[in-house]
């Protein structure tokens, strides 16, 4: 299976069809119910802080497999402003936005395998894998 | 884009969300409830989540917040039928909707609004 | 191959089909006796003929054992399920040298002879086959019982109306707590269950993953609108919890599943009471 969609990000309610494309392949992969909730809601953060802070941008959805499991990637990049202080971004509470602060903290927690790469003026890129048990 | 109703039954109103909600619905609600809690002068308010198959950080603000306004507004609101899988996830996720009060149903929901205005105060002569 | 060993084999090849009846006969009396009385004659005779001729295949058409091998892997998978030894099970195979000897005892033939040392060699390697084989066999079903000793071992219990258990036994692994707690949760929402009790009496140790797993399920249950109870905390459990810095805040831990029940039932608003001989009446306080 190499079946890859990709959706932009513009407006609010291509966060609701980000969030019901990655049900739909969650469920393909074979994740379990609260697997798929745990994944959606991670998506349905970084599809929300992509349009929030970088205006929008765009996510990759891609069954992988790594020898042993199938699994779910997503890959979230904008060309936003950047973040300037990864860590501080990961930190539980802290937020620019006026908001929990929990959006890149939680869905750290939510997904197997989490990447954040950004550049100041450049742009942020996020890429989660939730493998199937 | 879609309004979620808003329903009144007796001193109750009644919200079921039954769409995956976009974030402007949701403020939309949020101002929809505390008018109608106005106007209705309601005493309690269910949300009844039964249908939602995920809450993230967003609606999960949406829910305090429309608890402290509620109870600003003197009405207590109950959020009912969270999902186990969503549960498990708030939990993962950090949220704690703090100040929010949570039941198994909409039965249980509407017993324990009722409780609590039988539990009121009457009015005692001096 | 040799073509003394060939010339051997094609007279083992005569032999075994000649004397078919005898060596059959004598084999399925000596694997009798090795599985002693255990054994259904009737089925073990059918087991071995089946056995006995891919056996003639095998030789005859030289070298394709796939047949024979099929035979046997069922063979053994049958006597593992049925409960014999991986050695009883070897034996049956290993006793066919015994009967086969038997044919070339009484002759004095140093072609049989060769035939029967080739012969011998190839039976070592095919009761060596049966014996792996039985081995994965028993493996496959050791594991299938842990699954349903798993399943049976966490049931989800209804104690009283609108009181759920889930008393824990055994070693808790991070998956396994998991998979309890996502049960109980269902659990609480099919049945409208606004208690659950947690007893993990019979749980000798938690690690630092299992402690979070079930305090993020009461967490859990608290958001959906109900409260759990923990009960049967072992002393060297909750000196690992407090050592490990795990903050149980308030969640309510009992000693006993009595004791949990005895609290759960007050909170759901049930009355107890000992009456003087000892009977225990419950009552009910609300309609
Ligand atoms: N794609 C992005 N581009 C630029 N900055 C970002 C991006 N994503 C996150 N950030 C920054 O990281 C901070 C933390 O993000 P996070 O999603 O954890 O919290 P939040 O969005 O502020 O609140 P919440 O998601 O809980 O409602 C944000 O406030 C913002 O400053
Ligand atoms: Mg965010």
């Amino acid at each position: 299976m190499t079946s890859a969609v990709e959706l932009v990000i513009a407006g609010n309610s291509d966060v609701v069809i980000v969030r019901q494309q990655v049900r739909n392949s969650a469920q393909q992969v074979g994740l379990s119910l609260v697997d798929q909730t745990k994944v959606v809601t991670a998506a349905s953060e970084l599809a929300r802080n992509a349009l929030m802070y970088a205006g929008g941008g765009q996510v990759r959805i891609e069954v992988v497999n790594n020898g042993v499991r199938d699994g779910l990637r997503l890959d979230f990049t904008d060309e936003g402003p950047g973040i300037p202080d990864l860590d501080l971004a990961l930190t539980d509470g802290w937020s620019t936005g006026g908001g929990l602060g929990l959006g890149l903290s939680g869905s750290r927690r939510l997904v197997d395998e989490f990447d954040l790469e950004s550049k100041t003026g450049e742009g942020t890129r996020v890429t989660v894998i939730k493998w199937a048990r | 884009m879609e309004r979620v109703p808003v329903l009144k039954l007796g001193d109750l109103l009644i919200v079921s969300i039954q769409i995956d909600l976009q974030d402007q619905s949701v403020l939309m609600l949020q101002e929809d409830l505390a008018d109608a809690i106005v106007e209705s002068r309601a005493r309690g308010v269910i949300i009844d989540i039964t249908a939602v198959e995920i809450v993230d950080s967003f609606i999960g603000r949406m829910l305090s917040t429309i608890a402290s306004i509620s109870r600003m507004l003197d009405a207590e609101t109950i959020v009912v039928g969270m999902r186990p899988a969503v549960a498990i996830t708030l939990v993962e996720l950090g949220l704690s909707l703090g100040g929010v009060r949570t039941a198994l149903n909409l039965e249980k929901g509407v017993a324990m609004l009722k409780e609590r205005g039988g539990a009121d105060p009457v009015a005692v002569p001096e | 191959m040799t073509a003394h060993g060939d010339a051997g084999q094609l007279r083992m090849d005569e032999l075994l089909r000649a004397k078919e009846e005898t060596v059959l006969k004598r084999w399925i009396d000596l694997a009798g006796a090795t599985v002693g009385g255990r054994a259904d004659r009737s089925v073990l005779a059918g087991r071995l003929r089946e056995v006995y001729q891919a056996l003639l295949q095998f030789i005859g058409e030289g070298g394709d054992a796939s047949d024979l091998r099929g035979l046997l892997a069922d063979l053994s998978r049958k006597q593992a399920r049925e409960g014999f030894t991986p050695a009883e099970t070897a034996a049956v195979v290993f006793s066919l040298k015994e009967a086969v000897y038997g044919l070339i005892e009484s002759e004095d033939d140093v072609t049989a002879l060769r035939g029967y040392i080739w012969l011998a060699r190839q039976i070592d390697d095919l009761g060596l086959f049966t014996f792996e084989t039985f081995v994965s066999a028993r493996e496959k079903i050791i594991t299938d019982q842990a699954e349903q000793l798993l399943e049976l071992s966490t049931p989800v219990v209804k104690l009283w109306d609108g009181i759920l258990a889930v008393p824990l036994v055994g070693t808790l692994d991070s998956a396994r707590t998991q998979v309890v707690m996502e049960k109980l949760l269902q659990g609480l929402v099919e049945t409208g269950s606004e208690h659950a009790v947690i007893d993990i009496t019979g749980v000798p140790a938690v690690d630092t993953q299992v402690a979070q797993h079930l305090l993020k399920a009461v967490v859990a249950a608290r958001l959906m609108g109900a409260e759990c109870v923990i009960s049967g905390i072992r002393p060297q459990i909750a000196h690992t919890i407090v050592t490990l810095g795990i903050e149980f805040g308030d969640i309510v831990t009992k000693a006993s599943l009595a004791d949990a029940l005895a609290y759960t039932l007050r909170k759901s608003g049930v009355q107890v009471t000992q009456r003087a001989d000892k009977h225990v009446v419950v009552g009910l306080e609300r309609v």
